[in-house]
């Protein structure tokens, strides 16, 4: 249990504190008290000091003030029984242990005995600027401070091998029993060094602190913390250095009482032995102190408790892969095999399950491989994609679905379209020329998923099934989930949920403009549904998405809340102070640039037309689309114009507050296409024949316009003026 | 079943009374069988005596008279009733804030010299929220600012008292919104007694939303005063050991029992009894030593700074004395039984009064002055160890129990016992929370009352909230009854909570039950609970938090006050016995229920304490909903017995 834990680096830290003080003593005897002492290369001084206390070390002098502070963070152990709390006591035994660490690693260098053989010793300013920048902005995912040794050299090989894969930095040192990783490397002839990402530190645990003074430099360096801003400096850490500590071999007290400096870090500790755990989370992310016995395992474990994100730069496939192949269509001459569309049965499927029944990057192709397939045929298909992370939701699971179609697009010679169970995928006879199998579109699923969602997602298992039984077998589970997903948006109406979220994203270029995306009226680019909204703002909870209780309704014909105004008066600087959210003529919501479509006022007529970004000749406004972009754009409120969504026109909630649907009276054939059944069921609902809408053959010009909507009589004629 | 164990689950506290009834000396319980059966006009809260055309009753029945002689409908009785409780508790509370407030201004300004500053570090913290420039000042000069400020928001006619603003902004705007930010701590309590004098407020919702008012001046205002001012002087409480039970009076001692609510004289008892010249004189007096221990609240204060051992709560007052081995009971304010001087007539005990506000006919009164408080303190101690030669060795009999028990937890101490002193944080105990490791957080405070078994419903309630993985926070006699149980020894983890309760306090090293003080220190909980909030993931204001109270025993005035200002906090708080307002259906409606509209916090009334822990569950789990948390990681454990 934690008191074990607690009191062992309580027991450390008196010790290695005494150790620095006797050293520190010995010291001034021997070279005095204005002895200049330093790190090589560093402007931090004893960076640690220098952070968590504000102390600048030039003299060996100057170490007695470090000294008293790390005396006073001592604690005395835990007692057996009515013991009093430890945990807070054995975080400062931790911060103690570190400025005692730094103290006497420091002095050895005043006496020449750092670095040691075949170790870099104390990591350099210039070295922090080149790779720790990396560490902090995310390009590399994370540092591992391995301590002690593995159980054979072999193990030790693949440990660092594991991370190097990973782009992981590892940082080797310190022993059990006197037998150090650095040595089971070295046996090995494993090439050591900052090139390789494998840094052997030092053979003893007190040298356990130059990867972490080197992080606490980051904090300095690149979160602009000041020296002695402690608290600062230690979240910057815990936010964004990925480290941890893997512990390999026993632990004594020193080295739990590294660890808990380490902890104050927000740096976990892994160790391969039977330790107790420390579970519950606050001062690290996830939890703080766990074992894990499996050394096939311990590399991922590492990664989850730290929450390290895995970046796969590269995705590896046989073929080329690029946003740019998206658009590509593959010709039925060109096709080697295909699944799905009206061909044969498909379907893709994403869902989320308990950690420890998947395997992060395993992909399993089940009955005939791609070599196995007759050229020209069409074959069953069921991608079924397993993910599991800490911070994975149901909600998601149709967020990273819809991806895969943009995933497999992205990849040369490869076709993706439709979703879910009317899904249609063709291969190349290019890409199985070069190589592509069925398994890539696992690796490509796997990779991206982690590139795009890492923040939610820590494993992704991809199973591809090409036998008619499993893939009919399968469907049901599917086909019951891609359902229950609908009726929980379909069910979903304004007046169903109290909350809203914002999109901001476009601030950047429209300062003022807000978005206020309902279940009803998704945002206006097109790309965020309500639950989307809520999907981001869960997954960024600082992000452009915010939730906005509605608050009172005070128009509710015009969509018009108290929480909705407060808010969009905030965030839009004080420049708007209402919305109607279901009108374009009183207070219409604003629009930033991105939207789908634009809705006008045609006042000859009595009503609206709606044009789509794609379309490119003139409408009954007199204005191509570019040009009516420009008068709606901006963030700034004008009646009669807006930017929307192309999906809002089918909604329940378009524009009622000026009579609804039946006020359209033109729109483009391709938007009618496009929203196809959609717009159908919806002109039904409201009684009104789709024919009557006008489009670019009836009419282009507002004479003519008036002319077919009286021929036809539409309803618009007969409504209320509208201006 | 014998008439002790029906009485009291604690076993010294049946040893005591099987003893009183041997020696036919009458207890509370006694006088509560003599004056069976109690008015039940009285519990119904239908009676007004507050002017002389009455008194007036309303018929419960519906039968008889529905209106008082001046017209009052029952709604207006039952709520100007309950106004005027509320009016005393906040009174009572905001008083000992007050008298610390001077003692503070009198330490100031030198004339209270025994006192000393001990808690700069806060005396700095609140002084910023009195918006006091702190650069440079003498920490004399500092504190007399402070005390200068908040005894100006006992007497502020306008404006908002300042503590009230360290709520959540959410929480003081609704105050604000609905109007019942307190402006001054005296001026509320005024007003409730101007708005029930005859022919004034009838309105009963207008009177209990003045209520709520009043109790935020007391839960914001006197309370967190008198809670913070303490700790100013005499330090804010850290992690310590103490001894709870009649098994800390000791044979071989000199027995001082201090009992009532304020420390300020008892941190000097405290350490008068260490005095040298003393304790020369006790061993002259055959005595080995001298014990000081504490009774009820004041008994909390000096156990939460110095660890002195804890004799009992408030229902074992009259039992202290029957052990025969009680030399002095020097007493300050509240709860203290007018019984005790006849009990102690039967023992050589002298009870000692010290405040000019509480003195008994008959009773040796030492009144206590700041200026001189360590001369007063000493002298009865000295009387103490004089009577030890009185003590009659044949009448002393000692209940052998006594339990261990870790206090100490102020808000404050929560930072660093969960993050150190460099990652001082709430965001464990949220992470736990949010995590679902903790299903929530529980509040249970309050009194003793004989119409309930002594200590039963607190045990019963708070261990069945702790085995469904709630952490609880005490206070008062609640805390008492826990420690006595061992509930507050950090082992308690391993038998009595759930798994996820127990992964907490095993990481931190903390008892499943915590003891934050006495019961002004009521308002740790407010800040503990703000102070949640304001690390964040768990809703912006109080009440959106998993999170409940329960006042399960409780008989004092002040005890409603708290619940008033908890539910006025936004926190839903469970009462037993009920509050006496059940004779009219509309304030009970809007107190059990309809407040939850106006404040997010509403009572219900529930005499089994297991019921009362599941609708504090419910509540709880309804929270977690509503913040979207994970479902709890375990289910409740099945406590062997």
């Amino acid at each position: 249990m934690s008191k074990i834990v607690a009191g062992a680096a309580m027991r450390g830290a008196r010790i290695v504190v005494d150790e620095a003080e006797k050293l520190f003593n010995q010291t001034i005897k021997e070279k005095g008290k204005d002895q200049e002492i330093e790190f090589p290369e560093t402007a931090f001084y004893l960076p640690m000091a220098y952070a968590l206390l504000g102390i600048e070390v030039k003299t060996v002098g100057d170490i007695e003030a470090v000294l008293k502070e790390a005396k006073s963070l001592l604690r005395d152990e835990p007692k057996d029984k009515l013991w009093l709390p430890y945990l807070g006591g054995a975080l400062d035994s931790g911060i103690a242990t570190l400025l005692a660490e730094e103290i006497i690693v420091a002095i050895r260098y005043l006496y020449g005995k750092e670095p040691q053989a075949d170790c870099c010793g104390f990591f350099t300013d210039t070295i922090l600027r080149t790779l720790g920048i990396q560490l902090v902005d995310g390009r590399m995912p994370g540092f591992a401070a391995i301590l002690g040794a593995a159980p054979d050299n072999k193990t030790a090989v693949k440990i660092v091998r594991e991370f190097q894969k990973r782009n992981i930095l590892s940082f080797v040192g310190s022993n059990v029993n006197g037998r150090s990783i650095i040595d089971q490397l070295k046996e090995e002839k494993v090439e050591m060094g900052w090139d390789t990402y494998i840094v052997p530190y030092g053979r003893d645990t007190v040298t356990g602190v130059y990867p972490l003074n080197w992080a606490i430099r980051g904090a300095l360096t690149f979160g602009g913390h000041k020296k002695g801003e402690a608290l600062k400096c230690l979240t910057y850490c815990k936010e964004r250095v990925f480290a941890f500590g893997l512990v390999l071999g026993e632990l004594d007290d020193l080295k739990y009482a590294t660890g808990a400096g380490a902890i104050n870090m927000g740096f976990p500790i892994i160790a391969d032995t039977d330790i107790p755990e420390i579970r519950p989370s606050g001062i690290c992310t996830y939890e703080h102190l766990v074992k894990e016995l499996d050394h096939k395992r311990i590399i991922q474990r590492c990664i989850e408790v730290r929450g390290v994100k895995v970046k796969i730069s590269e995705v590896p496939i046989p073929v080329a892969y690029s946003a740019a192949f998206e658009g590509e269509r593959i010709r039925r001459e060109q096709t080697y095999v295909q699944f799905g569309g009206k061909f044969s049965k498909a379907f893709e499927f994403v869902k989320g399950v308990e950690a420890d029944s998947i395997e992060d990057g395993k992909v399993e192709v089940i009955g005939p491989e791609i070599d196995d397939m007759k050229e020209g045929a069409a074959y069953p298909l069921a991608i079924y994609v397993e993910t599991a992370g800490r911070k994975m939701e149901k909600d998601f699971e149709p967020i990273l679905e819809r991806q895969i179609h943009n995933f497999l697009n992205e990849a040369m010679g490869i076709f993706h379209m439709g979703q879910r169970n009317s899904c249609w995928i063709r291969i190349s006879k290019d890409a199985n020329k070069k190589g592509f199998k069925l398994k890539h579109f696992g690796v490509i699923i796997h990779a991206r998923l982690h590139e795009s969602f890492g923040k939610i997602i820590d494993k992704v298992h991809v199973k591809l099934y090409t036998k008619e039984d499993d893939v009919k077998r399968l469907m049901p589970e599917a086909e019951a989930s891609y359902s229950s997903r609908d009726e929980r948006m379909a069910g979903m109406t304004d007046e169903s949920v109290d909350t809203f979220y914002s999109c901001t994203l476009c601030q950047s270029f429209a300062p003022n403009h807000v978005c206020i995306v309902k279940p009803e009226r998704l945002g206006l680019c097109g790309a965020y549904s309500w639950l989307d909204a809520k999907a981001c703002y869960e997954l960024n909870p600082a992000g452009p998405n915010q939730p906005i209780k509605k608050g009172r309704a005070i128009d509710p014909e015009r969509g018009e809340w108290e929480g909705v105004n407060k808010f969009i008066y905030d965030k839009s600087n004080k420049t708007l102070e209402r919305f109607h959210g279901y009108s374009i003529m009183s207070n219409p919501e604003t629009s930033c640039g991105c939207f789908e479509c634009i809705i006008a006022i045609l006042p000859e007529v009595n009503g609206f037309m709606v044009v789509n970004r794609e379309y490119s000749g003139f409408t009954p406004a007199g204005m191509k689309f570019s040009t009516l972009a420009g008068s709606v754009g901006g963030g700034a409120q004008t009646p009669g114009f807006m930017g929307i969504g192309k999906l809002y026109v089918v909604s329940k909630k378009f524009i009622i507050a000026d009579g609804g649907i039946k006020r359209l009276v033109w729109m483009p054939k391709e938007l009618k296409a496009a929203l196809g059944e959609k717009l159908k069921k919806r002109c039904a609902e409201e009684k009104l024949s789709l024919e009557k809408i006008a489009d670019e053959e009836n009419a282009v010009e507002t004479d003519q316009l008036m002319e077919y909507l009286t021929k036809v009589g539409h309803p618009a004629l007969k409504m209320p003026p509208l201006v | 079943m014998k008439e002790e164990s029906k009485r009291s689950i604690d076993k010294a506290s049946q040893q005591m009374i099987d003893k009183a009834a041997k020696e036919k000396v009458k207890l509370s319980w006694d006088r509560l069988e003599d004056m069976e059966p109690q008015c039940g006009f009285g519990q119904l809260g239908i009676c007004c005596r507050n002017c002389t055309m009455g008194p007036c009753r309303i018929d419960p029945f519906g039968e008889g008279p529905q209106k008082a002689v001046c017209g009052a409908d029952v709604d207006t009785i039952v709520a100007r009733n309950l106004l005027r409780h509320i009016a005393v508790g906040a009174a009572a509370h905001s008083d000992h804030g007050r008298d610390v407030a001077h003692t503070l201004l009198l330490a100031s300004e030198g004339k209270a010299h025994d006192y000393e500053i001990k808690d700069v570090e806060k005396l700095k913290k609140i002084a910023g929220y009195y918006e006091i420039k702190t650069d440079g000042k003498k920490k004399e000069e500092l504190a007399r600012e402070v005390a200068e400020a908040s005894l100006a928001d006992f007497g502020r006619q306008e404006g908002e008292i300042k503590f009230a603003n360290r709520a959540p902004a959410k929480r003081v705007e609704l105050w604000r919104k609905l109007g019942i930010m307190p402006r001054g701590i005296d001026r509320e309590i005024v007003e409730c007694l101007h708005r029930t004098h005859m022919g004034v407020d009838n309105d009963y919702k207008n009177i209990l939303l003045h209520g709520l008012r009043t109790s935020l001046g007391d839960g914001w205002g006197g309370s967190m005063i008198a809670t913070e001012l303490q700790d100013i002087f005499f330090a804010t409480p850290e992690p310590i050991r103490g001894k709870v039970n009649l098994g800390v009076l000791k044979e071989d001692l000199v027995n001082i029992v201090v009992h009532g609510h304020e420390p300020i004289l008892s941190e000097m008892a405290v350490k008068a009894s260490q005095d040298p010249e003393l304790l020369e004189m006790a061993k002259k007096s055959g005595a080995k030593g001298i014990n000081l221990v504490g009774m009820c609240c004041t008994a909390n204060e000096i156990l939460m700074r110095h660890g002195v051992p804890v004799a009992g709560n408030f229902l074992q007052q009259e039992l202290a004395i029957m052990t025969g081995a009680v030399e002095v009971m020097m007493v300050d304010v509240q709860c203290i039984m007018p019984a005790l001087k006849d009990i102690a007539s039967c023992f050589h005990t002298q009870i000692i009064t010290t405040s000019p506000k509480a003195k008994f006919p008959g009773v040796t009164h030492i009144e206590f002055k700041e200026e001189k408080a360590y001369e007063v303190a000493k002298s009865i101690i000295k009387m103490a160890v004089d009577n030890f030669k009185k003590r009659k060795k044949e009448r002393v009999d000692i209940p052998k129990e006594e339990m261990d028990l870790v206090a100490g937890f102020s808000a404050e101490v929560i930072h660093h016992i969960l993050g150190g002193r460099f990652r001082a944080t709430y965001r464990p105990l949220n992470d736990a929370i949010i995590s679902g490791r903790l299903r929530g957080v529980a509040g249970v405070v309050g009194c003793n009352n004989p119409h309930v078994k002594h200590d039963w419903a607190h045990l019963e309630l708070v261990k069945e909230l702790i085995r469904s993985d709630v952490l609880v926070l005490q206070t008062g006699c609640s805390a008492i009854a826990c420690a006595k149980a061992g509930l507050m020894k950090p082992e308690a983890g391993f038998k009595y909570a759930g798994y996820g309760l127990r992964e907490i306090c095993e990481a931190v090293g903390i008892p499943p039950v915590l003891h934050l003080g006495s019961c002004v220190d009521n308002s740790r909980i407010l800040i503990a609970a703000t102070e949640i909030i304001k690390e964040g993931g768990l809703g912006d204001d109080l009440s959106c938090l998993p999170a409940a109270g329960a006042a399960p025993e409780w008989m004092s005035e002040k005890a409603i006050t708290i619940g008033m200002y908890f539910v006025a906090s936004g926190v839903f708080t469970v009462f037993n016995p009920p509050q006496p307002i059940l004779g009219s259906k509309n304030v009970s409606d809007l107190v059990c229920s309809k407040l939850k509209d106006l404040v997010g916090g509403y009572f219900a009334f529930e005499s089994n304490p297991k019921k009362m822990a599941k609708l504090m569950i419910n509540h709880i789990d309804k929270k977690r909903k509503e913040l979207n948390l994970k479902p709890v990681m375990y289910k409740p454990i099945i406590v062997k017995t």
